[in-house]
């Protein structure tokens, strides 16, 4: 098997536009190997460790839970499980502080450790036999989700396009952050068990190749992945060494070193035929599949400002302040990081948990990171688009969201941005490139949200008059039918009456039926209505009555004689009537 | 509080300016080599009239002065002022282009980073269209130290002893003039030198190297100088080419007047200037080919100037249209 120690130099790699050199700084806490942090006395797991839905806890205050056993279940399938780090006994499900710069809380399974830390039993899982969806499920179970950072669950991620197939596997072992030595560790210490994942994932794939991607300032984890894939017989993994430059760790610079293809913003990777997973997430995926055991520790890198640099195996919802307490506080230390120097986040305190996310905990002092310089203006150099990795124009996008002006900064491609930081670390004029883009893209969400809200409520709007306007529409059939048949009984009344009634005309146009049901009606009121003055009337009024009766045919006889007499028309209607008053 | 990322490479608007200026050395060396200390007095006053008139306007406009004072940038402008300005000028000459420069070319378009024009060129056109006398005397090589700082700071212009046309001047005279061609105007005339001008080549030669360190330091891109002189030299071959007695050589116009000084210092001012790379290729090739344009036809021996204004107005044009593809939508 000569074919894994040799790839690497007979490989055509490609290039990806700009990036940056930090110094790396991974001497420190790359020279030791992994220690793994004595078990604490309180575990707070967060129950949403995934992008996806927030598992559902599936234990209460009180319970006692063993170390593996699933505490939170996926919430549909854009989600995943969460696990008891170690025995003991739930004392709250509760809001706690989140290792977020927002300094938000979320719901967390609060768990006092019993110091036995007794494992679940063990599922009996038989993934060789197990059909892929069915492999898919457990590993969703088993909490697996990507290690690198974006904690994106990992069984959503293990299935090919079935149209095209899977032409390549990349696993990502650049880490091309400065700092974070988390992967370099793993892979120098586990290699063997880290293949073992690759070749497993690469079958469960159907992987045509699969290449492990790792920066060349990393020899000695080079060398111990090549040795592993060689003594594994995986003659279809290549370990291939990458020129280090940061971000090639990027999942998307990486695709692009080893393989040349380009995955768009917003495209899957599958539909190009690769998919990228990180080196831990290797090793988790193995855990969980020949081992049975759910995702409940990774390696933690904590270095910067500490005494002991190194590298941790640390349970999930292991307070973050031990774990910085047993690598040894130093005076100085102005901030923590969750994460490297170029993308990390600042913690809102030491009391939030390590989680799935947490690669590196990063004490950072004056020394270390220098406070930035007053901002200056821009001065258009294009330092920032020379630097930029994903081919964007920085600066234009800078000019746009500063001005407020997010359409713009979205047709320069804002939301193409990989926020790697690159752009702010070449500046000249030390403007916070980045700060402005995710406050651009921010408002854009802001804006959307509002959007939305103000759609629903036209929808609504726009429901109710149509609502207003089908009851209209009902009310407007019902009453037709009635007057239908109500004009058939007048008609048939009338027929008998006056016989000229033309019907047959009308009744096909229901508004011409109502219109003339209408003028029946009229009709018939009226003529009901008539003699109504005059009903119930005393003798003495009737009597009143038939005397102006005999007048009135008096005057009208009166009248027609003077107007026959005098040859013009007289008003004969009115005269009565004028009499009558 | 501040976020990620938390390493910043050593750079900054002042080292940047630094490094230009340091770049124009060897050109200014090679000018006072050539043409004596006149040029040195003129960037003094340059460089104070800028200063005054930076913190002036800073103070009105209500911005840290320090700060910007010390970024360099006027001091930059000042210097390409005085470089492009005939050094045996009066002293007012070079004092009013720098105040028109940083007051009106730079301060009320918004300061640093927001003006359209380049200042100095802006400050140059003002000039030659109002002193078209003055900004046409150019100093006659090994003048004394002396006589220059009377011409400079003295009342009286005793001219035509010591001024000489530049070469592009004589030639544009001479070719003009009708009944000359090329060859005899430039013939045993004590302005041309091997390629260019006397003196100048030198220069020339020493903003080149300047330029090239620059590019080597990653201030500049090689887009805009390649550009410019690829386009100048194209235009200027294709004239040449069709009738080499009435119109230079290319390399004539490649060693004279201020296309080196425009290539490599002035076009490549980030501020007005194109920054896609295919925007600055367009950018740089029409200010060279306008150069040899307006050299040629136009009403002033020299064409940097208006080649470079022009082509600014057209920045926001050039840049909508050259658009790089960003990642994943690129076509192979």
């Amino acid at each position: 098997m000569g074919h894994t120690d040799r790839a690497p130099l007979l490989r055509k790699l490609f290039n990806f536009h700009g990036g940056v050199k930090p110094n790396a700084n991974k001497q420190q806490s790359a020279a030791q190997p992994i220690c793994t942090l004595p078990l604490s006395r309180e575990y707070v797991v967060p129950l949403h460790q995934s992008i996806g839905g927030t598992p559902q806890p599936l234990v209460v205050a009180g319970d006692r839970v063993l170390r593996g056993q699933r505490i939170g279940a996926a919430d549909g399938n854009v989600s995943s499980a969460v696990h008891a780090p170690t025995s003991g006994c739930v004392v709250a499900i509760e809001e706690r502080l989140m290792p977020h710069a927002s300094g938000l809380s979320a719901p967390c399974v609060v768990i006092e450790a019993d110091g036995l830390d007794e494992a679940a039993p063990r599922e009996n899982f038989d993934w060789r036999s197990a059909s892929p969806d069915a492999v898919r499920d457990y590993l969703r179970d088993a909490g697996v989700v990507g290690l690198g950072g974006a904690v994106f669950p990992s069984h959503l991620k293990l299935k090919a396009n079935n149209s095209i197939g899977l032409e390549t596997l990349i696993i990502n072992g650049a880490e091309c952050e400065p700092f974070i030595t988390c992967d370099d560790r793993l892979m120098q210490e586990k290699a063997r068990e880290v293949i073992e994942g690759v070749a497993l994932m690469a079958h469960l794939m159907q992987a045509k190749q699969t290449l492990i991607g790792i920066e060349d300032n990393k020899p000695d984890a080079i060398a111990a992945m090549q040795a592993a894939a060689q003594t594994a017989g995986q003659s279809n993994i290549s370990v291939v060494a990458i020129p280090t430059r940061y971000p090639a760790g990027g999942a998307k610079q990486l695709i692009r070193v080893l393989t040349g293809i380009e995955v768009p913003h917003g495209k899957r990777s599958t539909d190009y035929g690769v998919q990228c997973f990180n080196v831990g997430t290797a090793f988790a995926i193995r855990d969980a599949l020949e081992n049975g055991l759910s995702l409940t520790t990774r390696v933690v890198t904590v270095t910067g400002n500490v005494e002991r640099p190194g590298n941790y195996w640390v349970r999930i919802g292991t307070p973050m302040h031990e774990l910085v307490e047993h690598a040894g506080i130093k005076p100085g230390t102005e901030r923590w990081l969750m994460g490297g120097p170029m993308m990390g986040i600042p913690m809102p305190s030491l009391d939030v948990p390590v989680v799935k996310a947490t690669n590196c905990i990063l004490a950072g002092s004056a020394e270390l990171f220098a406070a930035p310089e007053p901002e200056m203006p821009c001065i258009r150099c294009g330092e920032c688009a020379q630097a930029c990795p994903a081919d964007l124009q920085p600066f234009e996008m800078y000019w746009h969201s500063r001005a407020r002006n997010f359409g713009k900064a979205q047709e320069y491609h804002l939301f193409d941005c990989i926020e790697c930081g690159c752009c702010s670390y070449v500046c000249p004029s030390h403007i916070p490139l980045v700060d402005y883009y995710r406050f651009a893209k921010s408002e854009i969400w802001a804006r959307e949200k509002d959007k939305t809200a103000a759609d629903q409520a036209r929808d609504r709007y726009e429901f109710r008059n149509y609502r207003i306007e089908r009851e209209k529409e009902e009310k407007a059939a019902r009453l037709a039918a009635k007057t239908a048949a109500g004009r058939a009984a007048i008609q048939a009344s009338q027929q008998t009456v006056t016989g000229d009634a033309a019907p047959s005309e009308t009744a096909d146009d229901p508004k011409k039926a109502m219109i003339a049901a209408a003028m029946q009606r009229a009709q018939a009121q009226k003529a009901a209505a008539q003699p109504q003055n005059t009903e119930h009337l005393t003798p003495a009024q009737q009597a009143e009555v038939n005397d102006a009766e005999a007048r009135r045919a008096r005057a009208r006889e009166l009248a027609d004689q003077d107007a026959q007499s005098i040859g013009k028309t007289s008003p004969s209607a009115d005269t009565p009537n004028k009499m009558a008053d | 509080m501040y976020n990620a990322p938390y390493l910043r490479q050593n750079n900054s608007v002042s080292r940047v300016m630094l490094k230009v200026m340091l770049a124009l050395l060897p050109g200014l060396a090679a000018y006072v080599w050539q043409f004596g200390i006149g040029i040195l007095i003129q960037l003094l006053i340059a460089s104070v009239v800028a200063l005054v008139c930076e913190a002036a306007m800073l103070r009105v406009r209500n911005k840290p002065i320090s700060r910007y004072l010390l970024d360099g940038s006027a001091l930059v402008t000042a210097w390409l002022i005085a470089l492009s300005f005939p050094s045996i000028g009066p002293w007012w000459m070079v004092a009013l282009g720098t105040a028109i420069a940083i007051i009106v070319a730079k301060h009320l378009y918004g300061g640093l980073g927001q003006n359209v024009f380049n200042p100095a060129m802006v400050a140059y056109a003002v000039m030659i269209v109002s002193f078209p006398a003055l900004m046409s005397q150019w100093p006659a090589p090994h003048l004394s130290g002396a006589e220059q700082w009377q011409l400079i700071l003295g009342n009286e212009r005793v001219l035509d002893a010591i001024s000489s046309a530049t070469p592009l001047d004589a030639l544009r005279t001479g070719l003009h003039s009708g009944h000359g061609t090329v060859s005899t105007v430039t013939h045993g005339h004590a302005a041309f030198g091997w390629l260019g001008g006397q003196g100048w080549e030198w220069i020339i030669l020493g903003y080149a190297i300047g330029g090239l360190w620059l590019m080597q330091q990653r201030v500049i891109t090689w887009h805009i100088p390649c550009a410019l002189l690829a386009g100048a030299a194209a235009v200027a071959g294709l004239l040449w080419g069709i009738d080499s007695a009435h119109y230079a050589a290319p390399w004539f116009h490649l060693a004279s007047g201020g296309i080196m000084l425009g290539a490599f210092f002035i076009a490549t001012d980030p501020v007005s200037g194109a920054t896609t790379p295919r925007g600055k290729l367009i950018f740089g090739a029409a200010i060279g080919a306008l150069i040899v344009v307006i050299r040629t036809w136009g009403a002033y021996p020299d064409g940097v100037a208006f080649a470079v204004l022009l082509l600014n107005i057209c920045v926001p044009l050039i840049d909508m249209y050259t658009q790089p593809p960003v990642f994943g939508h690129k076509k192979d």
